[in-house]
């Protein structure tokens, strides 16, 4: 397989008529992890949201491209099945649909017709990543995301994303709500795919998590767009230091994204809404 | 105004059919008493739907079948076909008007249990079938259930004697395939004490013509008694499905209905248990699939009488295309029915804009010492399911599928009769596929 090549261009991003993405640029080649961080509400999750296709999202300039292919022309299923996926803060809890039942349909969705995993093969699989992440087997069994945890929901994610095997993976705050251990069992799955083969862009706000996933490239985003960019070191200055030193370098007071009128800011410590 | 201010037909009519099929004098004389009734009676009043706007004129006229002789045949009207050549099956087939095919296993024969057409079983099980007839559904309820009374035709019979238990569900096909001749089924359950019967129909329809199916069911769940009636009903276009379903449940004993409305025609049907015994319970799981313009009202219900008494009713249904449904949930508890539990769940998925679905639980309770509750939604697919479906490349029609199929599951997969679930998968598919 050929590596990744994932191309980001002058992409804006508005939701609702509040440009929230002002003009993103980033090239990530396979085999490259990429960190993202930023203070809260600077688009970092919108970016996320607005690669993957989300409806709410609305695209208003900018290219983005997979190999040279376009993405931004591509549907949601589209994107995924070329390679792209995205780790969700806030994954969907869907009553009725097994989680077995919706990762075979993911797998079976890359295969021709005619062509779909054996269902022994599949459940081998299943058992052995699982295992790897240390989830209880019956989660398999279980209702997708159906009162899992905060923790159990980020494993699932990187279930799906062992699974699936894409070739730009995005993992959006994949740390928020998880404990050591987690964090470290997540770590470890999300290191056991780095790969030539695959390219990794890493949205978070601590930098804990990188302490366990090494990145290869830091970039701060603020006001919607990316102001400064770096090797590991950068997210360690960003540790010791806050963010308020880049804040002065780039002469920016009001790091946020959006319209200011837009008071609302997500607190810290709250969770956010189940669907 | 209402369609039905004349009668489709007379007591010269009813005297002739009842003469004909050679019932005994008392079943003339309710069917007759039943349509001076049906001439004073009013529709029933249903939550929210103008009933008197359906069909509700094309009621047809008694034919005779011709019983059927070979397998092949059975097959060619009922599309398929029953595990006869088993010798433990137990099937019978009412083709329009008349039953045209009946089989009882031997050893459920040899132990006293009867499984036959009603007119069959009222000539020759008078003493079995007299008591219970039009007892749980009268004839002097409303218009429809007076006008079945004059009418019914063909039907069912099975008595279930003391303390036997059967293991194999007897099997009932009722096929409408001339919408001239009156498809008016009546199925009358007898289990008598600690006995215990699975009975499973299927109910289908040929013909683009306009038709009513008038159907009763009565069930007589005697102390002890442990009842499971699983019925499909799969009733085409041009057919008005006007259904009441009723169960009479005595101490301890216990009723399970398995409903799948799977019509495509208008349809009004009423599922009720009356908990009249101490520690009697009731167990109800409805799904519905709603395509194109068909209107729906259906309602569960239990009726809590003695102590103790359970109830747990679960209605899934999902509204495609134009298709519209109020779906009732009534608990009703009475003065005396300490400690009795209710707990109903109605949900609608609707799946485009035109749909509508009405989920209306309803709770009346008139004692202080019971438990009740219920919960009742209705909304269209959550557009973030979708997403996250597609995300993981899922396509948009396969995500749809998956979460409409995920809504039904939890009653489909609860059904106990492995056949019975892989049937009504089928139909959800089928209905769910255009």
């Amino acid at each position: 397989m050929t590596k990744p090549h994932f191309v980001i261009e002058g992409l804006r991003s508005s939701i609702e008529g509040k440009e929230i993405l002002t003009g993103i640029n980033l090239e990530i080649k396979g085999g490259e992890v990429h960190a993202i961080m930023g203070p809260n509400g600077t688009g970092k999750s919108t970016l996320a949201s607005s690669l993957m296709g989300h409806p709410k999202y609305e695209i208003t300039a900018g290219n983005v491209t997979l190999d040279g292919e376009d993405i931004l022309e591509m549907a949601v299923d589209e994107r995924a099945r070329a390679g792209l996926f995205l780790a969700m803060q806030y994954p969907s809890e869907i009553t009725g649909v097994t989680n077995a039942d919706f990762m075979r349909s993911a797998i079976n969705s890359r295969r021709e017709e005619g062509n779909e995993i054996s269902l022994i093969r599949f459940i081998r699989q299943l058992e052995a990543k699982m295992k790897e992440l240390e989830m209880n087997p019956e989660f398999a069994h279980r209702y997708l995301n159906e009162g899992f945890s905060g923790g159990e929901k980020k494993r699932n994610e990187i279930l799906q994303m062992m699974l699936l095997e894409p070739r730009i993976v995005i993992l959006d705050e994949i740390d928020s709500g998880l404990d050591i251990d987690a964090m470290k069992v997540v770590a470890a799955g999300v290191n056991s795919m780095r790969s030539e083969e695959r390219g990794f862009l890493i949205i978070t706000h601590y930098q804990r998590l990188l302490d366990y996933i090494k990145p290869d490239f830091v970039h701060v985003i603020m006001q919607g767009r990316i102001v400064k960019s770096g090797g590991p070191e950068l997210a360690e200055r960003l540790e010791a230091e806050g963010y308020d030193w880049v804040k002065e370098e780039v002469g920016i007071e009001d790091e946020t994204a959006g319209p200011k009128e837009e008071e609302f800011k997500m607190p810290m410590n709250t969770r956010g809404p189940k669907y | 105004m209402s369609v039905l201010t004349v009668l489709p037909v007379d007591s010269d009519y009813v005297r002739n059919m009842s003469n004909t099929l050679g019932e005994p004098a008392w079943v003339t004389e309710l069917r007759l008493a039943a349509l001076e009734s049906a001439a004073k009676l009013d529709l029933p009043k249903l939550e929210k739907t103008r009933i008197d706007r359906w069909n509700l004129g094309s009621y047809g006229k008694y034919k005779a079948e011709n019983r059927v002789a070979s397998t092949a045949e059975l097959q060619s009207i009922i599309g398929v076909l029953p595990e006869e050549e088993q010798p433990g099956t137990s099937v019978l087939v009412q083709r329009n008007s008349s039953v045209v095919y009946t089989k009882l296993a031997e050893d459920l024969a040899a132990k006293g249990v009867v499984f036959t057409d009603l007119h069959t079983a009222m000539r020759d099980h008078e003493k079995l079938v007299r008591p219970y007839f039009l007892t749980a559904v009268g004839y002097e309820e409303n218009r429809f259930t007076a006008l079945h009374a004059a009418i019914w035709n063909g039907g069912v019979f099975v008595y279930v004697p003391r303390g036997v238990v059967i293991d194999v569900p007897l099997q009932a096909y009722l096929h409408s395939d001339d919408p001239e001749a009156t498809f008016a089924p009546h199925i009358v359950i007898v289990a008598e004490d600690n006995s215990k019967v699975t009975y499973v129909d299927n109910r289908t329809s040929a013909g683009d013509d306009k038709l009513i199916h008038s159907a009763v069911v009565e069930i007589f769940a005697k102390p002890g008694a442990h009842v499971r009636f699983a019925s499909i009903h799969n009733l085409g276009e041009s057919v008005t499905d006007l259904c009441y379903r009723r169960a009479v449940v005595d101490n301890d004993a216990s009723i399970e209905w398995i409903v799948g409305e799977m019509n495509h025609g208008d349809s009004m049907t009423d599922t009720s248990s009356v908990l009249r015994g101490g520690g009697s319970s009731s167990d109800a799981k409805v799904i519905n699939v709603g395509t194109k313009k068909q209107r729906l009202n259906l309602t569960t219900r239990a009726v809590h009488i003695g102590r103790n008494s359970k109830s747990q009713m679960l209605t899934r249904a999902v509204m495609k295309d134009e298709a519209s449904a109020i779906i009732n949930g009534i608990t009703k508890i009475e003065k005396g029915a300490t400690g009795a539990f209710g707990e109903q769940t109605e949900k609608v998925l609707m799946l485009s804009p035109k749909a509508r679905g009405d989920a209306n639980p309803m709770l009346l309770i008139d004692e202080d010492e019971v438990m009740a509750g219920h919960a009742a939604s209705a909304g269209q697919v959550n557009p973030e399911h979708i997403h996250y479906l597609m995300s993981r490349g899922i396509t948009k029609e396969a995500a749809e599928k998956l979460i409409i199929y995920g809504f039904l599951a939890p009653i489909v997969s609860e059904i106990p009769i492995e056949s019975l679930e892989e049937q009504l998968q089928q139909l959800v598919e089928r209905k769910l596929g255009s």
